[in-house]
């Protein structure tokens, strides 16, 4: 079951490569993604089989694929988004979009290899593979800077996955009959010195994934130069790879170097939440603003996992979903925005409530999702973060807290120059509402909303992996 | 055995093939054959057959893994000719002269792989040394050419005469040849006599330095590399660098034991500075093919990691490394060939004019690079972690990751160029069949990519 989860983008990737024709290409892609997800919200109410196979006898490695809650979750997030992304992009003209298709869904195989490898060398491969089809539809399909700019993103991530590399070598030259499998890893033979080496040499690609402060420095422009699509896969889905990486590997292997390095870690999350929402505030840029809130959020949720109480790391287990949905929602929105008017820049918006309200309204719909308000799911994840690490330390809490007031800010703000206000040129010419995007962006709010009142399958789902995580 | 010999046959045989038959294909056809029973010969040899047996009095030392090593060679050796073939003969209307000198470099080869006693591998290194200097030499009206050849004549001249000044030191300390285990001892146990033993080593060290192009030995490589025809240049960094190896490995796993703790220290020094070298210069560099001879630099520093200690990861780290390294870097080469300029901005646009070209090119610069999913991911792997099992510290493997990352640049580049910039890239006709003969080299990188044992399970059984 679970190695349909790579087998369905993969072969379709490949297939994709031979079908020149758009419409074709488009509905071969759609119609993988969908399956994907049927498959996606099968597994997440169903208990699924561990998938093992012998891959490298020398070295004792094996295929191992297994879902847990946390995995389960991303694999629902990672194939709610590909359809969603595809069905709002639909109109955006792509030279060789069969390609652009296809190197889409390598990326989403890569991902999904991420979150269900049970086997640290399997999961370093996925790892890097989820990143090279990434560079190339950045550096094809991205606007001017792109080659520079993805190309330091590139060496940026791959240098800090070597680093995890030389964590796994280390690792597992300590493990019993060298296994690389996730339990062997756990019960790895090794002093505490060793621990806190190992620990930074994972630590050092997480962080750089995700990204805490001062590692953030690829990701803003990435996220402004890349296509839009690639840049809500990167912001819904890949970031969650270093908070994944984190939960799935840094937590359970070295629970006493975490500990120790509690402090350190939530308090350059703090600053980078605090540094990222102040520049969030100067931004005219859409997608620059949506880029920095979305570092604001990822900081969040790393300082809750690293708070170390139950009740934050239930909240970023959540918050990993939602937030994937949220951000979603606003990239789509600012998508639909800038290849509808051909600018990113908000002064130059206006009125979109008087030219296209239902747009309008969805947006407001998001916005207050990303401020987290009350009903919306961002809301529940958000309250518990808050709630642990107020438990770890009221003044941390309260520094953190004061992101909420600046995402207020800033998302408000977005929201008055976007939506009201007098309609400026820009937005009057406007074709008509692109309907399958706002279809998509509908489907979505529900979700924020439904999870936001009822968030009881979201803590269902990943209860498991929550037990195990507080054990520790 | 076998193949020591069969070569010899085989290299004459090719020699006077040029007086009877003028056309390039049989030629090629007849080289092509030979390797096959070459081949077939060596493996006959793992099988307990040999054409000819008797006792070297422990000159030669037949081994599994020198067995397989060998074959490894003739088989890369096959694909390169087979791949080539229509390149060689632009030098000179007497292609079989050079697949003559080609079985000579086997035959150096084939004794580099099985040698028990430093004159053997003295031999070994000289019969794989003067058929390069005539190759590099082979485009005779290009200036560049010649000089390259001169360069690499002196130079290499030089290093050879080292590497008999340290076996004359070792034998003066020792009063033997012979490489047996356990570790070389002065035969009085003078404290002199020690010394003169390290010394000799050292040389040894510093003339097999020479000869894989390490740091701080590796002046003519760029030279000479980028002087000589690219088709040879393509041999030179594959198999003949590769041989090289096995000797420097089949010496010092055991004798550096000699050298006691400095043994590390040199080495780790050496290792440091050939990866800094390497890597930084290639960086800078705006021809390709001058790129290619610093990364192939890059890559020696990374073999020289079997060399730290012996394990199972050195051994079968350094199979790996080398059929990786030898495939990736014919395939390059095989693609520069093509292009009419050598420069990064020739490759502009390929990826438009010849989609099915740059995405071979660029499998083989992913496994130069190391990227997962392609060979040269696990080759890196390997030798990582012989380095770790070794009991270097995570230092030096750290420094390895950083120079690795490094290495990401200049290959990237390009494949930039390929797919990102547009351009008309100058080239040669690609024939079909030489683009999927690309094709099929790009996907056993693939395959080792995958299952990376297929190389060395044959090791053991």
């Amino acid at each position: 079951m679970l190695i349909t989860f790579l087998l369905i983008p993969i072969l379709t990737a490949i297939v994709l490569l031979f079908i020149k024709k758009d419409t074709l290409a488009f509905q071969t892609a759609i119609a993988a993604s969908l399956a994907t997800l049927a498959l996606a919200v099968f597994a997440s109410f169903n208990k699924v089989e561990t998938f093992d196979m012998s891959w490298l006898p020398n070295l004792n490695s094996r295929f191992t694929l297994q879902a847990d809650g946390l995995a389960k979750i991303l694999i629902l997030l990672s194939s709610i988004s590909l359809p969603a992304i595809l069905m709002a992009s639909n109109k955006n003209e792509y030279k060789q979009k069969n390609i652009f298709l296809s190197l889409l869904l390598f990326t989403q195989a890569g991902l999904m290899g991420v979150f269900l490898a049970g086997d640290a060398l399997l999961f370093y491969f996925f790892w890097e593979l989820a990143l090279i089809p990434v560079y190339f539809l950045c550096s094809i399909w991205g606007g001017e800077k792109r080659i520079a700019i993805t190309f330091k993103f590139f060496i940026y991530t791959f240098l800090g996955s070597l680093f995890m590399l030389i964590g796994i070598l280390f690792v597992n030259a300590h493990t019993v009959e060298h296994s690389f499998s996730i339990q062997a890893f756990i019960q790895a033979n090794l002093t505490d010195g060793q621990k806190i080496t190992a620990f930074a040499l994972f630590f050092v690609a997480f962080a750089i994934k995700m990204p805490i402060f001062p590692l953030h420095t690829w990701q803003p422009d990435t996220y402004e130069q890349s296509p839009t699509p690639v840049t809500m896969v990167m912001s819904a889905v890949m970031v969650k790879m270093g908070l994944y990486g984190i939960l799935r590997w840094l937590l359970p292997l070295f629970p006493v170097a975490f500990a120790a390095h509690t402090n350190v870690v939530v308090f350059l999350s703090v600053v980078g939440i605090l540094y990222a929402s102040f520049i969030a505030i100067r931004q005219d840029d859409i997608k620059r603003l949506i880029a920095y809130s979305s570092i604001a959020h990822i900081g969040l949720m790393n300082a809750a996992i690293f708070s170390g109480t139950g009740i934050a790391i239930q909240g970023a287990l959540i918050q990993l979903f939602s937030h994937g949905i949220n951000v979603l929602g606003l990239w789509i929105i600012a998508d639909i925005v800038e290849q509808q008017t051909g600018t990113r820049s908000m002064q130059q918006m206006g009125g979109l409530a008087k030219k296209q309200p239902t747009l309008a309204i969805l947006l407001v719909g998001f916005a207050l999702a990303n401020i987290a308000m009350p009903l919306t799911n961002a809301f529940v994840g958000e309250f518990l973060m808050f709630n642990g690490l107020f438990i770890l330390n009221p003044w941390i809490a309260g520094f953190a807290g004061i992101s909420i007031v600046l995402a207020a800010i800033y998302t408000l703000n977005m929201v008055q120059k976007v939506a009201y206000g007098e309609i400026s040129e820009k937005i009057n010419a406007m074709p008509a509402p692109n309907k399958a995007a706002q279809l998509v962006l509908i489907i979505l709010l529900i979700i924020v909303f439904v999870t936001g009142v009822y968030p009881q399958p979201l803590f269902t789902l990943t209860a498991d992996t929550l037990q195990q995580l507080i054990a520790k | 055995m076998n193949a020591i010999i069969v070569s010899t046959l085989l290299g004459v045989i090719m020699m006077f093939c040029s007086w009877g038959i003028k056309i390039q294909k049989t030629q090629q056809s007849i080289a092509l054959v030979g390797l096959f029973v070459l081949i077939l010969s060596n493996l006959a040899q793992l099988n307990g057959w040999y054409v000819i047996n008797f006792d070297t009095k422990g000159m030669l030392a037949f081994t599994r893994f020198g067995l397989y090593i060998n074959s490894l060679f003739f088989i890369i050796t096959f694909i390169y000719i087979w791949l080539n073939g229509e390149e060689i003969a632009k030098f000179n209307n007497q292609a079989a002269d050079f697949y003559a000198l080609f079985f000579f470099i086997l035959c150096g080869a084939s004794i580099l792989t099985s040698f028990d006693n430093l004159l053997m591998l003295f031999i070994g290194i000289e019969i794989l040394s003067i058929p390069l200097y005539i190759l590099t030499g082979a485009d005779k009206k290009n200036l560049f050419s010649n000089e390259a050849a001169l360069k690499y004549f002196l130079m290499g001249s030089f290093s050879t005469g080292i590497l008999l000044l340290g076996i004359t030191f070792i034998y003066g300390a020792t009063g033997s040849f012979h490489l047996v285990e356990p570790v070389l001892k002065p035969s009085t146990g003078l404290p002199a006599e020690q010394m003169i033993l390290s010394a000799g080593l050292l040389l040894v060290f510093a003339a097999m330095n020479f000869k894989v192009s390490a740091a701080p030995f590796h002046f003519w490589t760029p030279d000479v590399y980028d002087g000589a025809p690219t088709v040879f240049t393509s041999f030179m960094a594959t198999i003949v660098k590769a041989a090289g190896f096995i000797a420097f490995i089949t010496i010092f796993n055991s004798q550096s034991k000699a050298l006691g703790y400095s043994w590390a220290l040199v080495l780790s020094f050496v290792i440091v500075s050939t990866l800094l070298v390497g890597n930084i210069v290639a960086v800078f560099q705006r021809s390709v093919k001058r790129m290619l001879a610093y990364s192939s630099i890059a890559q020696a520093g990374f073999m020289l990691f079997a060399l730290y200690g012996k394990s199972s990861f050195a051994q079968e780290g350094i199979v790996l490394y080398a059929v990786v390294y030898s495939l990736a870097t014919i395939g390059v080469f095989g693609v520069l060939i093509k292009m009419k300029e050598n420069s990064f901005e020739a490759f502009n646009g390929l990826a438009k004019t010849n989609p099915l070209l740059a995405f071979v090119t660029t499998i083989f610069l992913f496994s130069l690079a190391g990227i997962p999913l392609t060979g040269g991911f696990f080759a890196k792997y390997y030798m990582l972690n012989a380095l770790y099992a070794a009991g270097a510290g995570l230092w030096l493997i750290i420094i390895a990751i950083l120079f690795a990352a490094i290495s990401v640049f200049y290959y990237f580049k390009l494949v930039q160029a390929m797919y990102f910039f547009t351009g008309k890239p100058a080239m040669h006709e690609v024939p079909k069949k030489y683009t999927y003969a690309l094709l099929l080299i790009a996907i056993l990188l693939l395959i080792l990519g995958v299952f990376p044992s297929l190389v060395f399970n044959y090791l053991y059984f």
